[in-house]
Parts: structure tokens; C-alpha cells; sequence
């Protein structure tokens, strides 16, 4: 089915003093719009249209521009704005400016606003605008990942079915595994971390979909790779390349879910046994890496925590482990950013970021994971009830209920209703009419009455039908015949007889 | 999947665990495998060796273990279960175990065995799959990205007709005799009385055992298991509606699982001074009562319970009208003079 959806982001540039450049086609304030086109194949095309908003600085605006640093001013400017989800606002700085550091062109603040230094002419300074609008709204490549499902696989990037998909919900699990309970007891204050670290993220999230934390401690819980010992760090070592095998046998043993149908997120903490300690993972190079962590996409994460040895020989067995939950939350944190697809590594040198702290994400990374989302869902939706509709054409004797069809008409009107928001620049709402729709188009798509079990091939009626008939049928023929023959013969008679 | 009940088809359930052996011998877990077998060959009165389904005479190698889960089973495996759990179109009260969860991602294995004919597949002696409902049900499963490629491999008679019709994308089909032909069984155990095996599982089962996680052997080899001269039938393989080739597929990628991982170099950094977190547990734990059953079953009760006494009915319409049709009956045959006697 083809798509057509129209993205707009709502920009406002502000232009602090002495950071107008000097060929403006217009006197501020002004408007303008740009529009691209990014087109993923020949039935799906999206537009971006970035309607700008140029205009200078307000009175309060000046002064908080006038802080020592860029995160002051972000956080004095921060009370100033009134940005809705989907939203930008850009404040323009003289290029020579002492808020941004030397060498950094971009300051990206924790919420939905940036801080860019003047390029001297207005063509400039509008492409470092758009290069600060793609990181913070959404990049040609994260819109073809979204639909990664109507990309012929040979043009797939490497991003595409790396991240989660959209869905309504994920549970998240945290399991310690513990090989070697006789050497080590180990107590992790899980409760405690995840109302204190996790919870801060996950409620940010909860906008994004519902989630369900678990945790688990696992015992006599190996993992399928025996480390190698080096000599030179006296140390164990897992190559990357034995990774992939770790995860397997290990998930054999976690259980899953039986409640919930939503994707499973699992992060376990390997403390290793006494005597394979201390192990650290090997990255590609050799060299060990500095989190002794690694994830797979769509599944999780694992981290190693090794444990000291005890300082004397005959301290006594089991030693007593309390776990640096915040250590390992950070790290936990940080995969579950990259399961989602936030990830803060392929920036240019000349940006600098703010850190959002415990929240975990920063509201413009949450708009991208939304613009994301909500074109995948549109998508999805017209994949589906296309096919649904290609079901219907194709096997005749399917009956379809009323509240299946209740749902069709649902989903369409969640989905254009979503369109035409997404067309407005209201993110929020569209997002979540898409997510009604997706909710509505799986409901009906995948209805238990619409199982198609009858099919009858021509043979098979005739194997059927035929010895059943065929012999009934003889006699009935043969009288039919005997009585066209008798009427014929008694209509000649007459004119035999007298 | 193996479809067929009744003892002596022992060998369609011993191909079906050889396979489900080999596939979580290579790792994949039991949440993402989804067993059916039509009938109990382990507990089944007539087995002499009950607790076992052997897949070699002489009783060498036990297949079922003592860690098999079976998801459907004896009556519940039918072709509507079966092409619910391929659609997903499932009640909504049904167990996580029951389904296949899989999304755009998941390579699936798909082997199916039983007595199967030109086009079709016979479950349960009662009802059969066709060659074209399975084609329809890739179908569905490929429009809602079910799949990422699916290899399905079928060990009946004239096996190749099932894989005829298929025209979804990114699908591998082998099957284990051509059509017009019959796929043989491999060798009766005497102990038992059955046939244990069929020619082409046995021979793949043999291959699967030189199979590692981390091997590297391919699809064309897995082609060339059970030739003609040991099999007697042909088997076939179609991979036109796959978009690699199949020297490059590795078996691991079907029967094994091997994970992309990727290192983590971010972490976040958290402010750990955040009110509300105790980072200590108390010294001691706290001396808690140990636990017990509840007294669920009072069984002191129960067996020294006298029967109960059950209340006197009046006999219902049934017995009456029995019984006055019968009465009715000798006294028309007998005459009625009898009446008297009686009264």
C-alpha cells in the first residue's frame, strides 16, 4: 500500500545579539519553510517540512544569554519556552561568542533546545540549522530504518532491524547469575536501584509505551563459553568472537514470561566464579573493554562484575558481595539507550551534548524515538489492513464479524487521523492516534474467525462429488430419456391410430 | 511436527524428537520451539520400554530424554491448531509457550512428518493439510513479517508436492522423496516391534550429530544427505524463492542460533546521591517463620470418610416410557387376559 506522510517540525531560530547575519531576505521576525523529500521506495515517500520561525531575542531572553556557561544559560532559557513535543527552538549566539567552548559550534541542551554559534552567512548558519534539526528531530536513515519493512533487503542499512520495534509495551527483566554460590553470596539491592535509577528513565519512556519491570537471581547459572586464561594480565579473557555463543545456553535457564505477550528485555549481571576471576570481555582489537559489558540487539544485555579476591588465603568461604548497584545500573542504562536506538556515538566532534542525568534521555532523544515510532506505526497499519483486504479478495467464503470490521474502521480513521496530525506538527497526538491504530489493525488482522480452512481444489470436488452422483444420476438419465422417447412416439401415434 | 497417532507409526514421533534434539542441542531454548506430536510413544501401554523413543535398533540412542516439552499434543495437534500458530490468528487465552512469537527477525525451522501424499498431508487419520493451504498460510505469515527466512523440511511420501506451490519470498523447502515416490522407513527394532526411524531423518539426524554451535558447514551439504542409493527415494530440495545462496547459508543459522552482538561503550552517568536509596542491607536477617504447605487436603479426613449416602430420585421419563413400551409390548403379543394375573 502506499504511503504518503508529511512530517513537520516546528522551528523557532532566535538570533541573540549581534548574531544576525547580515543578508537576511527579510526583516525579522519572518517565516520560512523548507522541505525535503526522503523517498524509500517507489509507493512510500516522506516529506520533511521544517516550518522556521526567524526572530530575535526577547529582553529575558538576552539576559539568560548572558551566563557564564552553556548550561546555565540553557537552564535560565529553559522556563522561557513553551516547546511542545516535536518542537525545536535554536538560539543563535555571535561567533565569537564565549558561551560555546572553543572548537564546539553546537550545544544540544537536555531539553528541547540548542545553542548555535553564527556562521557568518545566513546560508551557513541555516546548514549547521539543519544539521542541529536532523539530530535532534529525525535523519533520512532513521526514517528508512522505521520502514526497514518495505526496503528491498539488498538496499537495507545496517541500522535497519537493529533497534526495537514499536511496540505497546516491553517488560524488562534483570536477573543476577550466580555460578558459584559456595565462593561467592552475593546481594544486590535490585528493589532499591530500579525506584531510584530505573524508574526515573522508564517513567520518560512511559510515553513511549507501557513497561513491566522483573528481576530474577539465577544459581549455577554458567555461561557457554569456557574464558581463556592470560598469562601477561593474569586474568581471564572472553574473546568477541565466543559472544554470541554465551547468550543461548544462558537464556535456556532465565524463563520466560508466561503472562505477557510484549518483547522481552533481559540485562544480567554475571558475577563470574572464583576460579575464572577476574574475567573481562575482549573487544575485536584484544583489548579489554572498559564497561565488561555487551548487548544484543532486541534481546538485552549482559556485564560481568568481577569480585576481588579475598585478601588473605584463608579468608572463609562464601565472601560476601554487595553489588555497586549504580555501577551497574549506568551500564545497564546505557544498553538500554542502545536497544532503542539512542545512541550518542555517531555525533560530529563540533556538538557538544548536554547529559540528562537520571532522566535518562533527553526529551529531544524521546522525539526521536517518537517521530520513529509513529512512522512505523502508519506503516505497519496500511501494511496490515492492505493485506487484510488482499485475504478477503482472494478467499470469498470468509466471514467477516461485526467487530472485526468495527476495528478496520477504527484503524483507518486512527490512521488518517494521525496523518493529518503528523501534517499539522502535533507529534504528540499523532503518535498516539497511531498507536490506536496499530492496537485496532493487529486486533482485527489477526481475529481467531479468520482462519481460511476452506479450500477445495477441483480435483478434490470431483474426487468427491463424482461417485456420489454419477451412479444416482444413471437411472435418472436413462428415465428421462425413456420419457422424451414415449412422447415423441405417442405424438406420432396419433396419426397412426384412428 | 509429526501428525500421525496410533503405535505404529512410532517412527513419525522418533523423526520429530531426533530433530527437536539436534535443534536444542545447538541451542535454541525451549520458549522458541513449538513441538506437536499426535500421540504418546513414550507412555504408551504397548511400549516396552516405557519413558523411551528410540531412534537406533539396539536401543542406542534415547530421543526423549528427559527434558522434551511438547506444546500440543495427541488431539490438540490439528490443521487448524497448526495453521493458527503459523498465522497467529490465536484465542487470546492461549499460553506463551503455544505461540510463535517471532518477528522480522527470526529464521524459522519448519519440520513436518507423517504419511503425506501428492499435495497433501495427512494429520491424525481424520483430516488432511493441502500443499496450497500451507502456501497461503507463508503467505499470511510473510505479509505481516513473520519471518525473516524460513526453511521447511518434510519426511512423508511424494514430500516434494507440499513444497510445490509455495510463493512467498525468502523460503527453503527440502523434502525427502520426489513426487510418485514413497519415502521409506529405515529399520525395525525387533524388542520394540515398530519401525524406529525413516530413511531421511535418520540420515540427517546422523548429520546433525557432526554439527557444533560454532560450525560452518552449509546448505548444499545438508542437500546432499540421503542420496538414492541409501535412501531409495529421491529427496528434493527448492530454494528459487530464496534470496541467498544456499552455499552461504550455514545450518547453524536454522537449527542453531548464534546471536549479533555488539559491545557496549556508552554508559550513562547517574548522580548517586539520590534520596530514598539504602545502599546497605541490614546486618542480620530478620529470624523469619519457615515456611509450610497449607493443609490443603485433608487426607486423615478423607479416608476414614464413610461413603456418602446417596439421595433416592424418582426414575426419570426415559426409564418410565422404557419400561411402559415394554410392558405394553407383551401384553399386545400375550393378550390381555394376562393382566389379571399379574395384578
Amino acid at each position: 500500500a502506499s504511503v504518503q506522510v508529511q512530517l513537520v517540525v516546528p522551528i523557532v531560530v532566535v538570533f541573540g545579539p549581534g548574531s544576525v547575519p547580515g543578508d537576511l531576505p527579510r526583516p525579522l521576525p519572518f517565516r520560512d519553510v523548507q522541505e525535503m523529500e526522503i523517498s524509500v521506495n517507489l509507493r512510500t515517500s516522506v516529506t520533511s517540512r521544517y516550518e522556521m520561525l526567524y526572530r530575535s531575542t526577547t529582553g529575558q531572553e538576552e539576559a539568560a544569554l548572558a551566563a557564564a556557561t552553556a548550561r546555565e544559560a540553557d537552564a535560565a532559557l529553559h522556563p522561557l519556552q513553551d516547546t511542545t513535543l516535536g518542537s525545536l527552538i535554536m538560539y543563535v549566539v555571535t561567533e565569537t561568542s564565549p558561551l560555546l567552548p572553543q572548537g564546539i559550534n553546537v550545544y544540544v541542551g537536555k531539553h528541547r533546545s540548542a545553542l548555535v554559534r553564527a556562521g557568518g552567512s545566513l546560508a551557513a548558519l541555516q546548514a549547521r540549522l539543519r544539521e542541529v534539526t536532523q539530530v535532534m528531530s529525525f535523519t533520512a536513515s532513521s526514517i528508512a530504518a522505521a520502514l526497514s519493512d518495505r526496503v528491498p533487503d539488498g538496499q537495507l542499512s545496517p541500522d535497519a532491524r537493529r533497534y526495537l520495534k514499536s511496540s505497546l509495551g516491553y517488560e524488562i527483566t534483570f536477573s543476577l547469575l550466580n555460578p558459584d554460590p559456595k565462593s561467592h553470596t552475593v546481594d544486590w539491592d535490585i528493589e532499591g536501584a530500579v525506584t531510584c535509577y530505573v524508574k526515573p528513565v522508564l517513567d520518560k519512556l512511559s510515553l513511549v509505551a507501557n513497561f513491566s519491570v522483573d528481576s530474577q537471581i539465577l544459581y549455577y547459572a554458567v555461561l557457554g563459553v569456557t574464558p581463556r586464561y592470560d598469562k601477561e594480565s593474569s586474568s581471564f579473557l572472553l574473546s568477541a568472537h565466543s559472544l554470541p555463543h554465551v547468550i543461548n545456553p544462558v537464556e535456556a535457564r532465565l524463563g520466560s514470561s508466561a503472562a505477557s505477550l510484549y518483547p522481552v528485555l533481559n540485562f544480567l549481571l554475571y558475577v563470574p566464579e572464583r576460579s575464572h576471576s577476574p574475567l573481562y570481555i575482549q573487544d575485536k582489537d584484544g583489548a579489554p573493554v572498559s564497561t565488561n559489558a555487551f548487548h544484543s540487539p532486541r534481546w538485552g544485555g549482559i556485564m560481568v562484575y568481577n569480585v576481588e579476591a579475598p585478601a588473605s588465603p584463608q579468608a572463609s568461604l562464601p565472601l560476601h558481595v554487595d553489588v555497586d548497584m549504580a555501577r551497574v545500573m549506568e551500564v545497564f542504562l546505557a544498553q538500554l539507550r542502545l536497544l532503542f536506538g539512542l545512541s550518542r556515538d555517531e555525533l560530529p566532534p563540533e556538538f557538544l551534548l548536554e547529559s540528562p542525568g537520571n532522566e535518562g534521555l533527553a526529551d529531544w532523544e524521546l522525539d526521536r524515538l517518537l517521530w520513529a515510532h509513529t512512522v512505523e506505526n502508519i506503516a505497519t497499519v496500511s501494511t496490515t489492513l492492505t493485506s487484510l483486504a488482499q485475504l478477503l479478495d482472494k478467499i470469498g467464503n470468509i466471514v467477516i464479524k461485526d467487530d472485526v470490521a468495527s476495528e478496520v474502521y477504527r484503524a483507518v480513521a486512527s490512521v488518517q487521523s494521525a496523518v493529518a496530525k503528523l501534517s499539522l506538527g502535533r507529534l504528540h497526538a499523532a503518535f498516539q492516534a497511531s498507536k490506536e491504530a496499530v492496537t485496532s489493525s493487529e486486533k482485527a488482522f489477526f481475529d481467531p474467525s479468520l482462519l481460511h480452512l476452506l479450500y477445495f481444489p477441483d480435483d478434490q470436488k470431483f474426487a468427491i462429488y463424482i461417485p456420489l452422483f454419477l451412479p444416482m444420476a444413471v437411472p435418472i438419465l436413462l428415465s428421462l430419456a425413456k420419457i422424451v422417447r414415449e412422447t415423441r412416439q405417442r405424438k406420432k401415434e396419433p396419426t397412426k391410430m384412428d | 511436527v509429526c501428525t500421525s497417532r496410533f503405535w505404529f507409526n512410532y517412527r513419525h514421533v522418533a523423526n520429530t524428537l531426533s530433530v527437536y534434539r539436534s535443534v536444542k542441542r545447538l541451542g535454541i531454548p525451549d520458549s522458541h520451539i513449538v513441538l506437536m506430536l499426535a500421540d504418546d510413544m513414550a507412555c504408551n501401554p504397548r511400549n516396552p520400554k516405557p519413558a523411551t523413543v528410540f531412534s537406533h535398533k539396539n536401543m542406542e540412542l534415547n530421543v526423549y530424554g528427559d527434558d522434551v516439552e511438547v506444546d500440543y499434543r495427541s488431539y490438540e495437534v490439528t490443521v487448524e491448531n497448526f495453521l493458527r500458530v503459523l498465522t497467529g490468528r490465536i484465542p487470546p487465552s492461549t499460553p506463551r509457550s503455544k505461540r510463535l512469537l517471532s518477528d522480522d527477525r527470526s529464521n524459522i525451522l519448519i519440520y513436518m512428518t507423517g504419511h503425506g501424499g501428492n499435495g497433501f498431508l495427512k494429520f491424525q487419520d481424520s483430516e488432511e493439510i493441502t500443499n496450497v493451504e500451507l502456501a497461503d498460510a507463508f503467505e499470511q505469515m510473510w505479509q505481516k513479517r513473520r519471518y525473516n527466512e524460513l526453511l521447511f523440511i518434510i519426511d512423508t511420501c511424494q514430500g516434494a508436492s507440499m513444497y510445490e506451490r509455495f510463493y512467498s519470498p525468502n523460503i527453503m523447502a527440502l523434502a525427502s522423496s520426489q513426487v510418485g515416490e514413497d519415502s521409506l522407513s529405515h529399520q525395525p527394532d525387533l524388542g520394540i516391534g515398530v519401525h524406529l526411524m525413516d530413511r531421511y531423518t535418520f540420515y540427517v539426524l546422523e548429520f546433525l550429530e557432526e554439527i557444533h554451535p560454532a560450525s560452518q558447514t552449509n546448505m548444499n551439504d545438508l542437500f546432499q544427505v540421503c542420496p538414492k542409493s541409501l535412501c531409495v527415494s529421491t529427496p528434493g530440495h527448492r530454494t528459487d524463492l530464496f534470496q541467498r545462496d544456499p552455499q552461504n547459508v550455514l545450518i547453524t543459522d536454522f537449527f542453531g542460533s548464534v546471536r549479533k552482538v555488539e559491545i557496549t561503550t556508552e554508559t550513562v552517568s547517574l548522580d548517586r546521591d539520590v534520596a530514598g536509596f539504602e545502599s546497605k542491607f541490614p546486618e542480620e536477617e530478620l529470624a523469619t517463620e519457615p515456611l509450610k504447605y497449607a493443609e490443603q487436603l485433608p487426607v486423615a479426613q478423607i479416608i476414614h470418610q464413610k461413603p456418602k449416602q446417596k439421595d433416592w430420585h424418582p426414575p426419570g421419563g426415559f426409564i418410565l416410557g422404557l419400561w411402559a413400551l415394554i410392558i405394553m409390548v407383551f401384553f399386545k403379543t400375550y393378550g390381555i387376559k394376562h393382566m389379571k394375573h399379574v395384578f
